[in-house]
């Protein structure tokens, strides 16, 4: 449990880690909340040669709502999204899925940003991004880019940002009327990955139709994956048990999860589709809670 | 006179121990520092089995801070390849042809400081030639299998066959039998996990000749002996001390491999030398628990007596057969698996094999196998009440040895002390609302929901144990006590057993402060240290109460005793005069003359009978003249998630029966402890191994321990009978709920799927293994 050697450079503001970042290439891995690379480092499994610790980086934590979109810092910790009351009121479903991310020791540390951008498909935020369509804002030596969530998921623990790019924000659309999301996940115990999860966001029209649907998924696929012949079976109709069941058995469809510990493959296809479900009821209830 | 409350048996008193546990001010292993000192960390197998072909370990040597590079070559020349089993086998210290097992100990760096010894580890080179692992014992005893052992000259990996009971009778009675019903039940490896892993520091003073250990030990004076035996250097100049222990649960009874290695280690470099043990190594290497293949059979009548057990069990010992168990024992006292049931015959025989996994076989708070018992009968009750129809809280009672049958002899020859079973079934089915409960649940079966309730009326069986029967590589299993009152009154209690968070800092001086009436406060319990407390066989099995609280409680009578010569001195009264009560010595007949305890130490100093020896103090090595058999009913209720698999505990009653009790608040937090770790191995504690032998739960993310978000709130009852031939009639409490409650979960789970045909499932019963039954039962959602 002791990592191999490396060394720590601590960066004082973004131009600086991206600076640091630059000057080492690969050789260097960014932390955050230490979440996932610190175990990593531990384990052996990554011995990067240098650390850019970004915590002390001024203006990355902040949570505002601003022209029409949600702005999560990138350093903002799960604790803080917990915690925080304009997410708990407007955006249950981010609340849902941090608090259920690892145990609160992890939590008082742990960051969107790293969660988000350590590529992992067995992370909870990433699907509950691509459930809100999300934004990431990337910053690099060429300046900010924003990265639509879609195409922000390349490959396992692998994303689309560059290596001397860091991630700096999260933009999640503002809830528009008659809307509500729910992230549902089952683990084997607290603190452990998902058997399967599912983020749902739902909104509804005027007649209580779904307008618009989300759903992405958690650990069942070599990335994080959306469920876009679910959402797309959702959409103008009418919600019922029937449909949400049709929606959940098309999400697990999608799903290509691996055998482990945690269960057989065609085990957590199941568990997909049960989560997919439940999100389904519990988006719906709050979506019609919000008209 | 003191106007001090005494608090003795029976007060809730708070724990002596949590003020400096509270506070951080504990004392483990690993806050040991002694100038010098030098770190060792072990190079571990990747191969389940390998010879090993070469050992390079130049480039680790040429690393600043490396010291040295110990490996099994070396230690051969020195006859310390190989190190004596607790159960007569013999271990591999490390190895000098083969390894015989996953992440087993293969070198040794000694460096400046930690992080130096970690790095050098991966730079010694190693070179395998990886052998076929066998890693079923079934397998293992098939001809032609792979040799685990080829070091024995018994050229098999079978490694001992055992028998209890009366095999003729009972297969008689099987053969006439009305209903006979069989079940296979395999009860996995698991393993301790005590929240401080193992590891020791070792100093050897060249000018002494002292060698002094601390280390994470359960039995200080056992391992004491096993150093100076497998060392040479005499006993006295051996001086072990277990400072606070991090939790033992039978994980810190055997001698490990690094114990040894550091101890050598610090004699050949004159430098102390630390070792401690990371996470995945406890969990990899240290011994496990339990890997019990089990065929158990039950003979009846259709009407549901049960007239005869019979049990075979192939027993996964590993490698090397390292358990701890009584050396008459090798299956330990599993043949206690008739339970808490009449019956008039049970053969029991078990098997012990060599595989390629990690040794061992230890208790984990399971007394010596007796969770494999207990939950071999209690899942078997079960069956039967399946097959007959009936209900297991009505098989229950009509199997059970009734009250005034005790002393009570079992077909496998044990005698229990003490019991009544009935009632306590009874107490807690009145408590929990059974009757309403097998409503509800027909109810929810209407609906298609699925609610279970289990029953376990256990029988458990501890303190080990009479000098008869009971030993350890011949160390007689008695268990001591040394008390010295001080002149003003206050003692202090030195134990030969071993606390790792069973309160016996609180429980022992209760034992004190009851029998010599003196304040509990007053009263300093001290162990752990060979070098100033008495010897004994450590704590383990639930025994601390049994052998040396009753060893507590005789060596407090023998100072009553000459106490009471005292008093009759100061009171000017032939000592037959005086008779005590209310915690003093009063006149009979004119009870406001008296003395108090506090006098009495007062004139064992300054004003004592001549003739008399001054000074107050006695020793007693208590050999128990038999065991005691604690037990209790728990009833669990269940639901499961159709969608999941997830089976929910939702309520969860546990009415113990432990004899006299000294602590009711250390008793209820010991049951609930105890119950958690029984929740573990019902429904996540698995150690999981690949084909290749590599074992795939070596971190706390794969092998799973419940935490406080996992753990359903226990509800505690008790009955108290009192054991008749201890001294304070206590009987040992701290394994009976890990015991009992396996049973009653997976009794409960079976029960909300028996209507669909489901009689058995293996534990640990996970979401995953539920699931895939409501599928084949076509009821998942």
């Amino acid at each position: 449990m002791i990592p191999g050697p490396f060394s720590y450079r601590r960066a004082a503001s973004i131009e600086e880690a991206i600076a640091l970042l630059q000057q080492y290439g690969g050789e260097a891995k960014v932390l955050s909340g230490g979440q996932s690379l610190i175990p990593m480092m531990k384990f052996r499994l990554a011995e990067p040669a240098v650390i850019v610790d970004i915590n002390r980086v001024p203006g990355l934590d902040a949570i505002e709502e601003r022209n029409g979109i949600l702005a999560i810092g990138g350093l903002v910790r799960e604790v803080a999204l917990e915690r925080s009351p304009l997410i708990r009121q407007r955006y249950p479903i981010i609340a849902d899925t941090a608090e259920v991310i690892a145990d609160p020791l992890v939590r008082n540390l742990a960051t969107i940003g790293g969660n988000l951008a350590h590529g992992d498909p067995a992370n909870d935020h990433p699907a509950t991004m691509l459930a809100l369509r999300a934004e990431v804002v990337a910053r690099g030596p060429g300046g900010e880019r924003t990265i639509p969530i879609d195409d922000f998921f390349v490959d396992t623990f692998t994303t689309a940002l560059g290596p001397d790019e860091i991630l700096t924000e999260i933009r999640v659309p503002a809830p528009p009327p008659r809307s509500g999301g729910a992230y549902v996940k089952f683990e084997r115990k607290v603190g452990d990955y998902a058997v399967a999860a599912a983020a749902v966001f739902l909104v509804l029209d005027e007649a209580g139709k779904i307008a618009g649907a989300g759903i992405g998924l958690t650990n069942v696929y070599y990335k994080p994956l959306r469920a876009a012949e679910a959402e797309n079976a959702l959409l103008g109709q009418v919600p019922s048990g029937e449909l949400f069941r049709a929606a959940a058995e098309l999400a697990a469809k999608a799903a290509d999860p691996t055998t482990d510990l945690r269960g057989p493959a065609e085990y957590k296809r199941a568990v997909a589709r049960t989560m997919t479900f439940r999100a389904l009821e519990a988006a719906l209830s709050r979506a019609q809670a919000a008209s | 006179m003191t106007t001090t409350p005494i608090r003795g048996l029976g007060h809730p008193v708070k724990r002596k121990e949590d003020p400096r546990f509270i506070r951080g001010k504990g004392t483990y292993v690993d806050d040991i520092k002694l100038p010098g000192m030098l770190y060792l960390d072990i190079v571990r197998s990747p191969y389940a089995h390998a010879r090993i072909k070469r050992i390079d370990a130049s480039k680790a040597l040429a690393m600043p801070g490396v010291v040295d590079v110990i490996t099994g070559a070396e230690l051969e020349k020195a006859g310390l390849a190989w190190m004596p089993t607790l159960m007569s086998d013999r271990q591999m210290v490390l190895p000098t042809d083969r390894v015989v097992y996953y992440a087993q100990e293969v070198a040794a760096v000694v460096a400046t400081d930690r992080y130096t010894a970690a790095d050098a580890v991966l730079a010694v080179e190693v070179e395998y030639e990886p052998l076929t692992p066998v890693l079923d014992p079934f397998k293992a005893l098939e001809p032609g299998a792979p040799l685990v052992r080829p070091d024995r000259e018994q050229k098999t990996n079978h490694i001992w066959h055992w028998e209890a009971g009366d095999k003729e009778k009972t297969d008689r009675i099987f053969q006439e039998a009305q209903v006979v019903v069989s079940q296979d039940l395999y009860i996995p490896r698991i393993h301790v996990c005590s929240i401080e892993t193992c590891g020791c520091v070792v100093n050897y003073d060249r000018a002494t000749d002292k060698l002094t250990i601390w280390m994470t030990s359960q039995a200080p004076h056992a391992h004491r002996t096993v150093f100076s035996l497998v060392s040479g250097i005499p006993e006295h100049k051996i001086r072990i001390i277990s400072p606070d222990i991090g939790g033992g649960f039978g994980g810190k009874v055997p001698v490990y491999p690094g114990y040894v290695i550091a101890t050598y280690a610090a004699l050949k470099l004159g430098k102390p030398i630390k070792w401690i043990e990371d996470r995945s190594e406890n969990l990899q290497a240290d011994t496990f628990a339990r890997d019990y293949h089990i065929h158990a059979e039950l003979a009846a009548t259709r009407d549901g007596k049960i007239r005869a057990m019979r049990v075979h069990t192939v027993a996964d010992h590993g490698a090397f057969d390292a358990a701890a168990n009584p050396s008459k024992f090798p299956a330990g006292l599993f043949s206690v698996c008739t339970g808490s049931y009449d019956m008039e015959a049970a053969h029991v025989a078990v098997d012990g094999v060599y595989t390629n996994k990690p040794p061992g076989g230890v208790a984990y708070r399971c007394s010596f196998r007796v969770t494999e018992a207990v939950h071999t009968i209690e899942r078997m009750v079960d069956i039967l009440a399946d097959e007959l129809g009936m209900d297991p809280a009505e098989i229950r009672f009509k199997n059970f040895i009734r009250p005034e049958q005790f002393p009570y002899k079992s077909p496998t020859g044990w005698e229990y002390d003490s019991g009544n079973y009935p009632a306590t079934l009874q107490k807690a089915l009145d408590a929990i609302g059974y009757q309403e409960l097998r409503r509800e649940q027909a109810e929810r079966r209407a609906r298609g929901e699925l609610m279970g309730i289990g029953i376990s009326t256990f029988t458990e069986i501890v303190g080990a144990g009479p000098s008869h029967t009971f030993d350890i590589l011949g160390i007689k299993m008695f268990d001591s006590a040394e008390i010295r009152v001080h002149p003003t009154g206050s003692a202090i209690v030195r134990i030969g057993v071993q606390t790792q968070g069973q309160g016996h800092e609180t429980t022992f001086a209760q034992i004190v402060a009851e029998e010599l009436g003196l304040p509990v406060e007053n009263i300093i319990v001290e162990h752990g240290d060979t070098d100033t407390a008495p010897y004994g066989l450590g704590t383990y099995a639930s025994r601390s109460t049994p052998t040396a609280g009753a060893a507590t409680a005789v060596a407090a009578r023998k100072i009553r005793e000459k106490a009471r010569l005292i008093a009759a001195h100061l009171l000017e009264v032939s000592p037959d005069d005086l008779e005590w009560r209310d915690y003093a010595f009063r006149v009979k007949g004119a009870p406001d003359r008296f003395k108090t305890m506090q006098e009495i130490a007062f004139a064992a100093y300054t004003n004592f009978p001549q003739g008399l020896e001054g000074g107050l103090e006695a020793v007693c090595y208590y050999d128990p003249p038999n065991l005691t058999f604690p037990f209790g009913a728990y009833v669990c209720v269940v639901d499961i998630d159709r969608g999941t698999g997830q089976v929910k505990v939702r309520e969860f009653l546990a009415v113990d029966d432990c004899g006299t009790i000294i602590n009711p608040m250390i008793v209820e937090g010991q049951i609930h402890g105890g119950l958690t770790m029984g929740l573990a191995p019902a429904l996540f504690e698995e150690i999981v191994y690949d084909e290749n032998g590599t074992m795939l739960t070596g971190t706390f993310m794969d092998y799973l321990l419940p935490t406080a978000m996992e753990t359903p709130h226990w509800k505690t009852d008790k009955t108290v009978t009192p054991s008749p031939h201890h001294p304070l009639g206590a009987k040992g409490v701290g394994e009976s709920p890990t015991i009992g409650a396996p049973p009653a979960i997976v009794n409960a789970v079976v029960d909300a799927l028996s209507h669909l045909g489901v009689r058995h499932i293996d534990i640990p019963i996970t979401p995953a293994k539920v699931y895939q039954i409501l599928l084949e039962k076509g009821v998942a959602e």
